[in-house]
């Protein structure tokens, strides 16, 4: 995430990590997850699911900070994230 | 909450305002109603009498609408009722429909007056006979009761209440403008004489219920919202479990089981009243308002020498074939007056064959039968 | 849109439990509605927001009617009942005047709640019954194939509008409000916060409460309009979505392809219709 100036307490706020998870077989490929990820997680997958959709798949898993979006924007019951506990905070894109 | 619910004593009112009080007494709580010509004094009684004994009454904005109240009010827990005539009880027929597959116990009260159309809204009529049966789409069974007098539509109001708990569907009372608008002594029992069936709630716990597994009678129990049963009850032809299913696999077993609780316990079903039918020649069969001027052409009969019986349907739905049947079998014909110009005389004839003649003495409306054209069918009959 | 690299990633298939499925009835999964679809959405931040409120799930019951969002019934693991079409809300009526305590919620489309409802949801609104409606407007019939509702805008074409529509849609949160709803919102399914959170308030609140949620329907609104897929019409209200909380009603309608104005328009509080009944209030009643 690019942040225009550094948070006067980014010191003290732990960004929160989560581990997101997709239930395969449920998607059916609109893609609301892969766009509004606002940390750029998922990709589209070149996978077909039985259904012949291509879901999507986690590709940068250390970015999730668990904001739950996929998981509420998603119209199958899809997709989720998990909080991770006492994990340091996650690397931004501007350190990585 | 502080009027009787049971009036008990004797009382001088109309076959409308002791259908209200045979609810009542019946122990229904909700009434979701529409005003219509000449049910709305079934409506006015529910609208006065109702929160007193803790009940609610609302005004629908269409007989649509108070069909379906009836069936929410009824998966709350409650016992509930409408009345309508005509051209409402066609509009209720979507939801009867759906009250027939969702199993949903209620009670519809249609005081019939002339058709077809707005018709004649004062004036009386026996035509709905038909469509009580067949009135909504899909094959289903119904219960139809048809009472003579006010004290009847009190009595028959609390058998429609019972049959509609045993057998899970809404019943009708088919009543007529007559019956309905008449003033007659009524005698309400003790509320501890009536007897009353209650809802056949489940024992299962909310884990194992399924809402469609019906008892051996084929009657499934039910339960009641917001009890944690989270059941899930549908339109659209169903599994055991309340779950859409749309193929013939579901329909086959879900429809048959709908017709046959019915048919396969019509035997305790079946109301009728028989008069003077062991000698009998010929059988006036009748049922409502008409059956009184049956019963009256019979009596002349009898006082002529005359072997004239009379049976008088109170279930006209389902139609008690067997003892049609039976008396078929030894008559020289029936003769069927109704205000209609052949309605249940086609049922007659259906269940009696065309050994003997069943002849409908036709009245198309707005008035009852002159005797003697009831008469002239019998003497034809005899002769 | 960034797609996988080309080798296939190995596919994983263990169990796994969705945190709304409690709230869900799983073996019907997954349910009914079209990729792209923003009825799924909506009744993921319904259950989401029933979460919050810590009303008991068990004294919350959902009615629908007929139609694709007529299915939001059997989805959800609640009491439900699926009606006959456009009867959702009488069934509601009557469930809620049985059942005072618990929290009755519609949940049906546009056709079926103003259209062939419409006698019902404008009486129901009327008396304050206190109910719950959460209207998914997709501007069309869905279940049948594309037909033209009265919420479809004019120019649009459907299926019975082969040349564009040419009736005047409702303003549905307009008719709302001259009805006497006492809470009225309108969010677009891309607004999942605050849809979240309308539907919250919604829930607690006692009365006639209703939300309107703008959905993309790509089979079919999408596709007889050219509009592209259910992405670019949820990409169509990031872009032309205005939120004005208070705003006129009269001034909310929806044009083809126009702006589309949510947020919170109606917020009020009044005695509902058993309160009255039951003499509890002033405004009648025994």
């Amino acid at each position: 995430m690019k942040l225009w100036r550094t948070p006067l307490d980014a010191e003290k706020v732990r960004v929160p990590h989560g581990v997101v998870s997709v239930i395969i077989e449920r998607c059916k490929g609109c893609s609301f997850c892969v766009e509004y990820c606002p940390r750029d997680v998922l990709i589209i997958s070149r996978n077909f699911n039985k259904k012949g959709y291509h879901y999507p798949e986690v590709v940068s898993e250390g970015l999730c900070v668990d904001c739950n979006l996929c998981e509420d924007i998603c119209p199958e019951f899809a997709i989720y994230s998990d909080p991770v506990e006492n994990t340091p905070a996650p690397a931004t894109k501007e350190n990585t | 909450m502080s009027e009787q619910a049971v009036l008990t004593g004797e009382h001088f009112m109309t076959g409308d305002e002791a259908a209200a009080e045979g609810g009542l007494a019946a122990g229904c709580r909700f009434f979701g109603g529409y005003p219509i010509t000449p049910a709305t004094e079934v409506t006015e009684v529910m609208a006065k009498r109702l929160p007193g004994v803790g009940g609610v009454f609302i005004q629908m904005e269409d007989e649509m609408a108070s069909m379906n109240t009836l069936l929410g009010a009824a998966w709350g827990g409650m016992k509930s009722m409408t009345s309508t005539s005509g051209p409402g009880f066609s509009l209720m027929m979507e939801n009867l429909g759906l009250g027939i597959i969702t199993e949903t116990p209620c009670v519809l009260v249609n005081v019939q007056r002339g058709g077809p159309s707005t018709g004649l809204p004062t004036l009386v009529g026996q035509q709905d006979m038909m469509q009580a049966k067949w009135g909504s789409h899909g094959d289903y069974e119904i219960i139809a009761l048809a009472p003579s007098s006010p004290q009847e539509a009190f009595d028959f109001t609390i058998h429609a209440f019972n049959f509609s708990e045993q057998y899970r569907l809404p019943v009708l009372l088919m009543m007529d403008e007559s019956v309905g608008h008449m003033f007659e002594k009524v005698v309400i029992p003790k509320a501890e004489d009536i007897k009353l069936v209650p809802r056949r709630i489940t024992k299962d716990k909310p884990a194992d219920y399924l809402p469609f597994k019906p008892d051996d009678d084929l009657v499934p129990p039910m339960i009641e919202f917001g009890e944690g049963y989270r059941v899930h009850i549908t339109g659209l032809t169903h599994d055991e479990k309340g779950y859409p299913v749309i193929n013939a696999e579901a329909q086959q077993p879900l429809v048959r089981r709908l017709c046959e609780k019915i048919t396969k316990n019509a035997d305790k079903i079946y109301m009728y009243d028989e008069r003077e039918l062991d000698d009998a020649e010929v059988v006036v069969i009748s049922y409502g308002i008409t059956a009184r001027i049956a019963q009256q052409v019979v009596n002349e009969c009898r006082a002529e020498g005359k072997k004239v019986g009379h049976l008088r349907l109170i279930t006209c739905w389902p139609f008690p074939e067997p003892i049609v049947r039976k008396l078929a079998d030894r008559i020289k014909g029936f003769v069927v007056p109704e205000i209609n110009l052949g309605q249940m005389s086609l049922e007659v004839e259906r269940v009696a064959g065309r050994g003997i003649p069943t002849i409908c003495v036709p009245n198309a409306g707005g008035e009852v039968h002159n005797p003697e054209d009831i008469h002239a069918v019998i003497r034809e009959v005899l002769k | 849109m960034s797609t996988a690299p080309a080798k296939a990633a190995p596919v994983e298939r263990k169990e796994l439990h969705h945190p709304k499925d409690t709230m869900l009835r799983e073996d019907r999964l997954p349910h009914i509605w079209c990729p792209t679809c923003g009825i799924g959405t909506a009744v993921s931040c319904f259950v989401e927001a029933l979460r919050e409120t810590n009303i008991p799930e068990e004294k919350v019951a959902v009615v629908s009617g007929i139609g694709c969002t007529g299915r939001v019934a059997g989805y959800v693991n609640l009491d439900s009942f699926h009606t006959t079409h456009g009867r959702a809300i009488p069934f509601a009526t009557g469930l809620a005047l049985a059942k005072p305590d618990m929290k009755v919620v519609v949940f049906s489309g546009d056709g079926d709640l103003v259209a062939i409802g419409g006698n019902h949801i404008i009486n129901a609104a009327r008396r304050n019954m206190n109910i719950t409606v959460i209207c998914i407007n997709n501007f069309i019939y869905g279940m049948t194939g594309g037909q033209c509702a009265s919420t479809t805008p004019q120019i649009a074409k459907t299926s019975t509008t082969p040349t564009g529509n040419t009736d005047y849609p409702f303003n549905v949160p307009y008719l709302m409000d001259a009805c006497g709803a006492t809470y009225i919102a309108r969010w677009t399914v891309l607004h999942i916060r605050r849809l979240k959170k309308a539907m919250g308030e919604a829930l607690n609140k006692k009365g006639f409460s209703f939300i309107e949620v703008i959905a993309p329907c790509a089979t079919l609104y999408a596709r007889r309009n050219r509009l592209g897929t259910g992405f670019d019409l949820m990409k169509f209200y990031h872009d032309n979505s205005e939120i004005q909380h208070g705003a006129d009603t009269k001034m909310v309608d929806i044009g083809f392809q126009e702006k589309i104005i949510c947020g919170k328009f109606v917020d009020i509080d009044k005695p509902t219709f058993l309160e009255r009944y039951r003499g509890e209030t002033n405004g009648g009643g025994k």
